[in-house]
């Protein structure tokens, strides 16, 4: 645009805001995230913020691009890294960020094993998420406190003197628990600085647990009859006790573990079934959990084989 | 002596931008990116000092541009370049490699005559620069006092 803007020129925001595209976005994550109220809330306030300060910048108001770099904290399987994709999008259509590639990192990626190992690994991890979205899971092992001569601390350096110089051709977001990521910020008051928005994304409630498995049954085509609905309930109260619980990955996988118990029991049932059989889901696929067989007030995880999950 | 090696020598230096949107070209093609520097202009002298690793897999020319910009700041008064290599098969090679830097003063070549047997003469071309050892052959005031003959 020129530099003939007027005060009184009107702009339209609502042109503006339909030809970004982010609306499209917007819904998405509306209908694909049940729940998580503030988290929506605040990505539409950023997305307006940026709206509004694209448009500002259109008629020439302010040159300084607004820093990007976000912290999504909370607990396993709230659902940070599917808003992370949709935030590259949202930042992509409003032209932040050349693409809308999101490239996810851990400590293993970005920190060497000796002596010089460290720099040319985190910068190649840097490059390829250049142009977009580099998401750091679990970003608190990057630094370890208890060992000053840790490599994270070089990972952390480099890391932050891209957030400051390149701030056009990457946006960083740093993702992991509340409490040790809040630690991580208090050690790191560089990196705290530098990040702009910090979206803590809650535990689901059971109601909206159970939502998210009709949903995901939904796609799978298939359905709860009344009594498993129940014992799903049941289930996910137990689970939810559970100190390995991980939110809607719990029940993904949870899910998975009721889709092989249903097929066991029609396979060992043996002669025929109709289709209405193959889509439906009895209590007697759920109530066989191990979950049911433990006392709920468990402290230790059942099965310590697998990381994270039990079944 | 402005010495001519490599795609768009014949044209002024490229800017930023420009050298963005060719490594942009690159990247779209599929093609691996590295930054290699020198301060040996013979034209003979194909082997460069690579800075960095080459570069796979990269979304972005801002990438490629961090590394110019970190050799150039390194070695401001040395050529630098950025290839292009192709692993399709069949080419297996460098498809495109042109020039990013180079020192304020280019000294230039002289033509050195070789007495041989029986009156013939052998002709060599000497870049003066090489008469400094590596290093110091381009000054960093750029009055590149290495062209003193």
């Amino acid at each position: 645009m020129d530099e003939t803007h007027t005060n009184h020129e009107k702009l339209d925001v609502a042109q503006a805001f339909k030809d970004s595209n982010i609306q499209g976005v917007l819904d998405d994550l509306d209908r694909e995230l049940v729940g998580l109220k503030s988290v929506k809330t605040r990505i539409r306030e950023i997305a307006a913020f940026l709206l509004v300060d694209r448009l500002r910048r259109d008629v020439g108001l302010t040159a300084d691009r607004p820093v990007l770099h976000m912290s999504f904290t909370g607990r396993p399987g709230t659902g940070k890294t599917t808003v992370a994709m949709r935030m590259a999008q949202i930042l992509h259509r409003l032209g932040y960020i050349r693409r809308d590639h999101v490239v996810v990192a851990t400590r293993d990626d970005l920190v060497g094993q000796y002596i010089g190992h460290t720099a040319p690994k985190t910068k190649e991890v840097l490059k390829k998420a250049m142009g977009g979205v580099l998401l750091i899971d679990e970003a608190y092992y990057l630094y370890r406190s208890e060992n000053e001569r840790d490599y994270g601390q070089e990972t952390i350096e480099i890391l932050l003197q891209v957030m400051e110089n390149q701030r056009e051709d990457l946006v960083v977001m740093l993702a992991g628990y509340k409490e040790r990521m809040d630690d991580f910020f208090r050690s790191n008051p560089g990196m705290r600085s530098r990040v702009a928005h910090h979206l803590d994304f809650p535990d689901f409630t059971l109601d909206e647990l159970m939502q998210i498995a009709e949903i995901m049954l939904d796609q799978q085509q298939y359905t709860f009859d009344e009594p498993a609905r129940e014992a799903f309930r049941a289930y996910v109260e137990r689970r939810m006790a559970l100190p390995d619980f991980a939110n809607a990955r719990s029940i993904r996988n949870a899910i998975d573990r009721i889709k092989l118990r249903q097929a066991n029991r029609l396979y060992s049932g043996g002669g025929t079934v109709t289709k209405e059989e193959l889509t439906r889901i009895d209590a007697a696929d759920i109530l066989k959990s191990r979950v049911f067989l433990e006392p709920p007030d468990r402290d230790v995880p059942i099965e310590t084989t697998k990381r994270g999950e039990t079944g | 002596m402005r010495i001519t090696q490599g795609t768009f020598s014949f044209l002024p230096d490229l800017t930023d931008e420009q050298i963005g949107k060719q490594v942009e070209y690159c990247l779209n093609k599929g093609w691996a990116i590295n930054v290699e520097f020198t301060d040996d202009p013979h034209p003979r002298n194909t082997y460069w000092e690579m800075w960095g690793m080459p570069m796979f897999d990269l979304k972005d020319p801002a990438a490629v541009m961090y590394e110019v910009n970190a050799c150039s700041k390194a070695h401001p008064n040395h050529y630098i370049k950025v290839n292009a290599f192709d692993s399709t098969r069949g080419w297996e090679t460098v498809r495109l490699s042109f020039i990013v830097n180079r020192p304020k003063h280019e000294p230039g070549f002289g033509l050195v005559r070789q007495e041989a047997e029986s009156r013939t003469i052998r002709y060599t071309v000497h870049s003066y620069a090489t008469d400094k050892p590596e290093g110091e052959r381009y000054s960093h005031d750029g009055t590149g006092s290495a062209g003193k003959r």
